[in-house]
């Protein structure tokens, strides 16, 4: 402060108010914005590599190039990648929808129970459900095809259903458990005085006021289903997988053509960008929750 | 206590689907997976016979096993320190409410919003050291040659095709897209803090850094505890990205556990894969174990 030029503030408590800023925290500040655009372009390089690299025909394969824009804008790349993933896509959508729609439901049915109408165990019953969501699936795998082909389940979409709701389960309990936490528990009381069973005051008082949890929960479970691989590489092939299947055979082995691949990544990309970028506010609710605390 | 069980029986009849499935999913799955892994049912055929521990001993004593062990310990330190140094700056510099606050955070974080099979596609061209000879010299693509044509050639390196170190070069892209996350776990720590404990702090004559360094950086050692965890087990389980950026699966020199289990089942050998499950489970379960016993008994009180 003592070297500034600019007559020092009046008071130092008072440091957000712009018009009193010296001279020293105008730099600050600039140093700041400077910084945060070096970091915005460092994290946008690889979206724009896929960007441009995706819209290369062959004329600009020479690496001198690479990071140049296209000298003339192919769009073959798309094509080849559009044709590749197009089935996919459909299945994809088929399996993460009604993945999600059943693992919220049910999630919100247990998160009230877990934190508005307990019962004995209530507490230990939440951690061990808890616990679902750490563990690393390859400990459960190899029993786990067994389970699916002894309960003739097809591989492909119907498996991946299943496997999404059930593991799906763990956070969409803890995501709820922790919204309704925040229901006043008055409200609750209020309905068992009037004499509602549990059904009716989860139907009544609850099921009201869960549209921002349900948010959160669905776009949470359809970005997490839509990115599975691990579920997919196990339980599906390329012509019965989701979409990340479909891109990694795309994308994968020796000699790999680049624009269709990184045109293909972005097409497998903009469904859960597109909610991000429209539910932005939802899609932090649900990394939130992953923290456990809520 | 009839009256009891009439208010939480319904509770438990409407949680007890769950409790089945994840019953079998998780835990009866877990006890048969050990079950597998203690057999000798290396191949396909269903000949099982008990073999007790001895699919562990011999992978603990497996060179192969033993480098995935150290390449997932490099990879954790990496990744861990990449997304905490960048998700806490980040959340540092933010912290404030100022011009564009919003539009930076959103930037920061929408690599979560993507698959690492996605970004493995783009990852892999950034990570190439191939080395293609054209006349005039220019030979590299992906970042190396960005690095060179910006003037910092001496970072050129040959990332994960290095056979000792390049398991690190996959924390690069785990750290991009992940230190968003850490930063929005920050974030909201920095906002749990109360406003009247920098105003008392000031009143007490605090400088900045001051203020800072003793009076809002301890509040954060929680958050700090749950990205570490949730790192942690991330980068435990990572199996996408890899199989992304590198082509060969079985590649041997950035095979971490999770990768060579599916390996091993590839190969049909189902007692060693099993067995590499149950590994990364115990290694999940002592940390993640005494985390939830902790969060739980925070919330009771």
């Amino acid at each position: 402060m003592a070297t500034s030029t600019v007559p020092p503030p009046v008071e130092v408590s008072t440091p957000r108010a712009p018009a009193r800023s010296s001279g020293r925290q105008k730099i600050n500040r600039t140093l700041k914005y400077v910084l945060l655009l070096v970091f915005v372009v460092i994290v946008l390089i690889p979206a724009y590599v896929l960007f441009i690299t995706s819209f290369k025909g062959p004329a600009d394969a020479d690496p001198s190039t690479a990071w140049l824009l296209p000298t003339t804008w192919e769009t073959a790349g798309w094509a080849k990648a559009w044709e590749t993933l197009a089935p996919a896509l459909g299945r994809t959508f088929a399996l993460v929808i009604p993945a999600s729609i059943i693992s919220a439901m049910l999630g919100s049915m247990n998160g009230f129970v877990l934190s508005r109408w307990r019962f004995p165990y209530a507490n230990v019953v939440f951690t061990l459900i808890l616990f679902g969501m750490f563990i690393p699936y390859q400990a459960v795998m190899i029993p786990l095809t067994q389970l699916m082909q002894g309960l003739n389940i097809p591989n492909g979409i119907p498996s991946l259903l299943v496997l999404h709701i059930v593991y799906g389960l763990p956070i969409c309990t803890l995501i709820f458990r922790n919204y309704y936490e925040s229901v006043p528990s008055e409200l609750i009381e209020a309905a068992r005085m009037d004499g509602a069973g549990l059904l009716r005051t989860y139907a009544s008082v609850i099921l009201p006021v869960s549209a921002p949890g349900f948010v959160v929960v669905l776009i949470w479970q359809f970005t997490s289903a839509w990115n599975d691989y691990l579920f997919a590489a196990f339980f599906s092939s390329g012509s019965n997988g989701p979409v990340t299947i479909a891109l990694s055979f795309l994308a994968g082995g020796q000699l790999t053509d680049y624009a269709a691949s990184m045109a293909g990544a972005l097409i497998a990309s903009l469904p859960t960008l597109i909610v991000y970028i429209i539910l932005g506010k939802y899609f932090v609710g649900g990394l939130m929750s992953g923290s456990v605390k809520g | 206590m009839f009256t009891k069980i009439r208010t939480w029986g319904p509770a438990l009849a409407l949680i007890s689907p769950t409790i089945l499935l994840l019953g079998i999913f998780v835990y009866g799955l877990i006890a048969q997976n050990v079950q597998i892994s203690m057999t000798n049912q290396h191949t396909s055929l269903p000949r099982a016979d008990f073999v007790g521990l001895d699919n562990y001993f011999r992978l603990f004593g497996d060179a192969d096993f033993q480098h995935s062990l150290r390449n997932l310990l490099l990879l954790t330190v990496v990744f861990l320190a990449g997304t905490l140094i960048f998700g806490f700056l980040w959340a540092w510099i933010l912290e404030r409410p100022d011009f564009g606050e919003g539009f930076f955070r959103s930037v920061y974080l929408f690599p979560m919003a993507v698959s690492f099979i996605a970004s493995g596609v783009v990852w892999r061209w950034l990570l190439s050291s191939l080395q293609t000879d054209q006349p005039g010299g220019e030979r590299t693509t992906g970042l190396n040659r960005l690095l060179e044509s910006i003037g910092l050639g001496f970072l050129q390196n040959s990332w994960w095709s290095d056979p000792n170190w390049g398991v690190a070069a996959i924390a690069v892209p785990a750290i991009w897209q992940l230190s968003g996350y850490v930063m929005a776990l920050f974030l909201a720590g920095f906002r749990g803090i109360p406003d009247e404990l920098r105003e008392a702090a000031r009143i007490d004559g605090c400088s900045e850094w001051k203020l800072y360094r003793h009076v809002i950086f301890p509040q954060l050692n929680p958050v700090m505890l749950s990205a570490v965890i949730i790192i942690g087990h991330m980068s435990l389980k990572l199996f996408d990205l890899i199989r992304a950026i590198v082509p060969d699966a079985n590649t041997y020199d950035i095979q971490v556990p999770a990768t060579m289990m599916w390996v091993k089942y590839i190969g049909s050998d189902y007692a060693d894969s099993a067995a590499i499950g149950t590994i990364m489970l115990i290694l999940v379960a002592l940390v993640v174990v005494p985390y939830l016993v902790y969060t739980s008994r925070q919330e009771k009180r």
